[in-house]
């Protein structure tokens, strides 16, 4: 307790240096930027930028990366609640009463109240992020090939079946991610696989490449001309942003169960972060007395998800760094843009490159801080830059992908990868596949396929050795009663088809979702 | 024109496809050496992952036969303009990246993805084109030292 405050104390020194100050500042503010943006999330803004941060320091780059993503999730809430356009699906659920608040003027305390929300359920996270880390730092050390495996394999059942959408289809689809990172070089035995000719591709698919392939390109494959821009002729103005004390009141326990949600999910590895603001709603909407006030403009359904958003994004930041294993898409991107930097996620990265660590979280508050402050003088700018039309916004953005993805390596051959898994995506995405599992796979593939050979050298080859060793053992079970439980679900649904139900709102009435990836 | 007529064939091609892709890993993974489980070979794990995605599809093909599905596919019009713009705005970077330079390809891939909205004309698509070559030229060029030049034959 007592040392991880005096870390603490070593990360702000490392945060508040000018240099990376600077840089955090630029990634929240760009984020912020990109996340207001219509059809543009948190993977597009970190995928642009990350070709800049190659040339960077380990801990200014993760600095800004950090920065851009809770700045484009900050921006994303922006667009939902004026616009009704979740820009980042999580926020689709943001939308059902952040819209109607707009309508009944009310969008700048809806504003205020997810920045306190967000701040709240934000410094909640960094609380459990520093207090608990050394603990999982413990437990993660006694971990071997065998135990990383299994730990592996729920991240990646978790996230493939708990996305949005069939759970089968995501199972499918984080396989096919995993394929993706067979693509090049065999540590092991230096042989190429599944380079199809292509010198290029014996240096793995490029990372940024395939995140705007599938996250960029397939998206305006599959909005344009279909995305119905909807002006907003919403004046929001500074005072409106203060929330009053009643309704302060009002949003406090929501806010509270929110960030309650979102640690819990948080610490789940493989739990998308749409699904976390689902299940907030849903609670809130429970627990409330006057349930019928829900998708009419009621305060608690924005306060509660977008706390649960931004508390399972800090959170989840612990198992993402001190294990290796993402929660969601975006956080697989930062963990690829941790090991182009060579650095190995796991249990020895607090201790080994603790500037990095403490500094990161440190960046944390600071960044939320920044956030507050930029968001209050840039409201009206961020308005203007609401009603830029998506006929304009998307030739530009493409313009910044090939740019960005040609800076990666300065080779046009990633600019082809990139149209190679836009077309991909548009067609997964029609067949209503979930595209986040894919990133998920391509990121831990390699490390999932190491670990098991590993494994399997030291048992001499028997397979029985993933539920011998306790912990493993203890990962296994939960990976069974996972698919147990799903499969459970599936059938329980089924029955029920019979009759009628309804108790969840449809996601964004009346709002294009420019991106059904979780 | 509905290029996927309900959701259960939806559900079916995308099985398939699964299927499809699985096959071919797996095959394609064979054709790498196997190895045995305590020494596995660089082809063990491709086609392992080949033959649960194979049944993966399997099972999405199966289960779409059974389950009800409520309400239809939301049917929207294939985008052929859409699509044809900024898939070849893509190639037209690669192409005049490689045989004319940054500018070009910045104009061109800018100027061909903006035709693909039906709401943008020649002229609204030339100056997005240009304001974003010039981008290019500050904050690429000068200010970011990309290496791309700005014009080059070849």
């Amino acid at each position: 307790m007592h040392q991880a405050l005096v870390d603490l104390y070593y990360g702000f020194g490392v945060a508040l240096q000018p240099h990376n100050l600077m840089w955090s500042f630029f990634g929240v503010l760009v984020g912020n930027l990109i996340g207001v943006l219509p059809g543009m999330g948190a993977l597009s803004a970190i995928s642009i930028l990350l070709p800049l941060t190659y040339t960077m320091h380990a801990v200014p780059a993760f600095l800004m990366l950090a920065g851009i993503f809770y700045g484009s999730m900050y921006g994303g809430a922006i667009g939902a609640i004026l616009l009704n356009l979740p820009s980042h699906p999580p926020h689709a659920v943001t939308c059902l009463d952040g819209y109607p608040m707009t309508r009944q003027g009310k969008g700048g305390t809806a504003l205020g109240i997810t920045m306190i929300a967000s701040f709240f359920a934000a410094s909640f996270g960094i609380m459990v992020m520093i207090f608990a880390s050394p603990l999982l730092v413990k437990a993660a050390l006694k971990f071997g090939p065998t135990e990383i495996f299994s730990i592996m394999l729920l991240g990646l059942l978790a996230g493939g079946t708990m996305a949005r959408g069939s759970p089968i289809k995501g199972v499918a689809m984080t396989v096919v991610g995993l394929l993706i990172g067979v693509v090049g070089t065999d540590v092991n035995s230096g042989t190429i696989r599944f380079a199809f000719g292509f010198p290029e591709l014996s240096d793995r698919v490029e990372l940024v490449a395939l995140a705007l392939g599938l996250f960029g390109a397939a998206d305006f494959l599959r909005s344009v001309n279909r995305l119905e821009f909807i002006g907003t002729e919403t004046h929001v103005r500074l005072r409106d942003m203060r929330p009053s004390m009643a309704e302060l009141k009002q949003s406090f326990f929501p806010m509270l169960r929110g960030t309650l949600v979102g640690t819990l999910f948080g610490a789940m590895p493989g739990t998308g972060p749409t699904i976390t603001t689902f299940i907030a709603y849903a609670l809130e909407r429970r627990v409330s007395k006057t349930p019928q006030r829900f998708g009419h403009g009621a305060l608690e359904g924005v306060a509660s998800p977008e706390a649960a958003s931004h508390s399972k994004t800090q959170v989840d930041f612990i198992p993402t760094m001190s294990l290796g294993i993402p929660g969601d898409a975006v956080m697989a991107l930062l963990l690829g843009a941790l090991m182009i930097q060579g650095i190995a996620p796991g249990p020895q990265l607090i201790t080994d490159h603790a500037d990095l660590f403490w500094g990161l979280i440190a960046s944390f508050w600071i960044g939320n801080i920044l956030l507050v402050i930029l968001n209050v003088p840039l409201i009206g700018v961020w308005l203007k830059v609401l009603r830029v039309p998506y006929r304009m916004m998307f030739p530009c953005a493409m313009f910044f992908i090939a740019v960005g993805v040609y800076s990666t390596n300065n080779s046009l051959f990633e600019v082809n990868e990139v149209l190679v898994f836009g077309i991909v995506g548009a067609i997964l995405m029609a067949l209503d596949f979930p595209l986040a599992p894919i990133l998920l796979g391509y990121v831990l593939g390699p490390l999932v396929e190491e670990n098991f050979r590993r494994a399997l050298l030291l048992s001499r080859g028997n397979l029985g050795v993933f539920f011998q060793r306790p912990i493993s053992l203890a990962f296994m079970v939960l990976c069974i009663l996972l698919v147990v439980l799903q499969m459970f679900f599936a059938v329980r649904a089924a029955r029920r088809k019979r009759r009628p139900m309804r108790s969840e709102p449809a996601p964004a009435v009346g709002a294009t979702v420019p991106a059904t990836n979780d | 024109m509905r290029l996927i007529p309900s959701k259960r064939s939806r559900d079916y091609l995308g099985g398939i496809l699964m299927i499809a892709v699985g096959l071919a890993a797996a095959i394609g993974g064979w054709s790498y050496r196997m190895g045995t489980l305590s020494r596995m070979g660089p082809g063990f794990f491709p086609t392992s992952l080949g033959v649960i995605l194979a049944l993966a599809g399997l099972a999405i093909a199966i289960t779409a036969r059974f389950t009800r599905y409520e309400g239809e596919i939301e049917q929207l019009a294939p985008e052929w303009r859409g699509w044809i713009c900024i898939c070849a705005s893509i190639v037209a970077f690669v192409v005049l990246g490689k045989y004319g330079g940054l500018l070009p390809a910045t104009f061109a891939i800018v100027f061909i993805s903006a035709l693909g909205d039906r709401e943008n004309n020649v002229l609204t698509a030339a100056l997005l084109a240009i304001a974003c070559a010039i981008v290019a030229l500050v904050v690429f060029r000068w200010a970011l030292q990309l290496q791309f030049p700005l014009f080059q034959w070849g």
